[in-house]
């Protein structure tokens, strides 16, 4: 099962400063077992970001973004209670979404 | 020729591009201090401390009890300011006890798990036993470490565990001081504490737990311990093992005036 | 009644979504699954084949897209990445990562009102540029940095 995300939004100055921590192993593809076979790889490929409904980052990545994701973002508007809702989807169609409140 | 050589030199300062041969180092270190600081924005054991805390809270165990009344030196339930007190001598248990042990300790009282059940692979990255400690020891982020070991249980531990310090032993004839008993000793980039120092066991006790890049894990003490012991090819000490307290009373003891800054960042 | 409408807004939101990015960014609808990741470019295994993937149009270096990383990374697994693009009308932001084995790591999509400053930590294989792709106006900006990297991060 997928794991909780920590999400922080600040607002200051009428722009809102989004950090998110997400539990993923972000499994790269490329490292190999002890019986010398591929391990498949196995990442987030998409991040949605919504306030209020409304997108305010989508994201697409590979494996190559590291173990335990770290995204930062700003954008304009937001005002503290607000709620900010985050889902990421990964490769293998599981999936997580987790909401914070505007500070 | 030689005046000449220096103002060159002195010209060359201010365009920047006076690169001695020590210069080098120090520019490698300042930039590898700067990717630790960029880490620290959002420290991935904060994952951690958020499944130790629902952890913490959540009833569990043949008693169907939470962890809310663990008692970890300073009171049931009394989180703030506890890990920055550790190891300590506690009276029901009759034993110095760090965080590791004592929330062991809580999960067999309070919860009703065996000793092995409570254990049980703890080992593993991101277990629950070091959910639980990453998340007891950031609620005293903040506080300062303060383990004075007066208590003669204490102080005999702290004892111990100077004595550990500085025993060479093992087939390799190594001490814990062999690298972290002395100033400005490096192993490849990696910068070694000198732990018998106040400045250097500050320096390392305050960022304990800790996430390891190298590994993605966050490793607490006991883990750190365990493992430095390994690598000096001591016999490995066991889980919450006696050695493993005793060292710790040493070095927090040397790092006691210092503000806790768990979790950190570290290689 | 409230899940019918529940179901639709979701439906609507993902297509929604989907028409954003095609009209938008870098996202290629290439098989019937239209789905929302661009598998092309993350499966190209050059730095040529992936920009070739993303852009049609050359792109030029900019100094108003600016890297926010250090020169150094101790551990390849966790190179921290900021992207910051002082230019108006960003639509999308993409980064790779040129001698790993596959450098597209990162693409971001920035609707109007989110800022051209993103931050995110990436693999790194080994010692080698980062490239940032910049789509702004509908024209590309590109940015280089060279970040060494002490330990190589495909095996973690």
């Amino acid at each position: 099962m997928a794991k909780p995300m920590k999400v922080r939004a600040r607002n200051a100055d009428g722009v809102t400063d989004v950090r998110i921590l997400m539990r993923h192993d972000m499994e790269s593809g490329q490292r190999k077992n002890s019986d010398g076979d591929i391990i498949p790889a196995h990442h987030i490929q998409n991040v949605t970001v919504r306030h209020q409904q409304k997108v305010v980052l989508f994201a697409q990545w590979g494996p190559a973004v590291s173990k335990n994701p770290y995204l930062a973002f700003k954008f304009e508007g937001g005002t503290p209670g607000d709620p900010i809702e985050v889902t990421w989807v990964d490769n293998k169609g599981d999936s997580r979404t987790d909401e914070t409140m505007i500070k | 020729m030689r005046s000449r050589a220096v103002v060159l030199c002195v010209a060359a300062v201010v365009l920047g591009i006076c690169a001695s041969a020590g210069g080098y180092a120090q520019t490698t270190m300042d930039e590898i201090m700067r990717y630790r600081e960029m880490l620290k924005e959002a420290n991935p054991a904060e994952l951690l401390e958020l499944e130790g805390e629902e952890l913490w809270a959540t009833p569990a165990g043949p008693n169907n009890a939470t962890l809310e009344a663990c008692d970890l030196g300073l009171g049931p339930g009394v989180l703030k300011g506890a890990y920055a007190r550790l190891p300590r001598y506690f009276p029901d248990t009759d034993k110095v006890q760090d965080a590791e042990s004592r929330i062991v300790t809580c999960m067999m009282q309070l919860q009703g798990f065996t000793r092995k059940d409570a254990i049980r692979g703890w080992h593993k990255p991101g277990s629950k036993n070091e959910a639980l400690v990453t998340f007891v020891a950031t609620q005293s982020r903040g506080d300062v470490i303060d383990v004075p070991a007066t208590h003669p249980r204490e102080a005999e531990m702290h004892r111990v565990g100077q004595e550990l310090f500085y025993r060479r032993s093992g087939p390799l004839d190594f001490a814990c001081s062999t690298c972290h008993g002395l100033d400005d000793r490096r192993i490849r980039l990696q910068e070694l504490p000198n732990l018998s120092t106040k400045e250097g066991a500050q320096t390392s006790m305050s960022q304990w737990p800790a996430y390891r890049v190298s590994q993605g894990v966050v490793w607490t003490m006991q883990r750190r311990l365990i493992d430095c012991i390994r690598q000096m090819r001591w016999p490995e000490p066991e889980f919450l093992s006696d050695t493993v307290v005793a060292l710790q009373v040493y070095m927090q003891n040397n790092a006691s005036g210092v503000v806790l800054e768990a979790p950190g960042i570290k290689r | 009644m409230d899940l019918e409408r529940r179901t639709f807004v979701r439906t609507a939101g993902s297509a929604g979504i989907l028409a954003f990015l095609v009209a938008r960014g870098f996202l290629t609808v290439g098989d019937a699954r239209a789905d929302l990741w661009n598998k092309p470019a993350f499966d190209a295994e050059s730095l040529e084949d992936a920009i070739d993937i993303l852009v049609n149009s050359p792109a030029a270096e900019s100094p108003e897209v600016v890297i926010v990383a250090p020169e150094i990374a101790e551990n390849g697994a966790v190179v921290p990445v900021g992207v910051v693009a002082k230019l108006d009308g960003v639509e999308s932001i993409a980064i790779l990562c040129e001698k790993n084995p596959h450098p597209l790591a990162a693409i971001y999509e920035i609707p109007p009102g989110t800022l051209a400053d993103v931050k995110t930590r990436v693999k790194m294989a080994e010692t080698s540029h980062v490239v940032v792709l910049v789509k702004a106006g509908g024209r590309i900006h590109m940015a280089r940095k060279e970040i060494k990297v002490t330990r190589g991060g495909c095996g973690g």
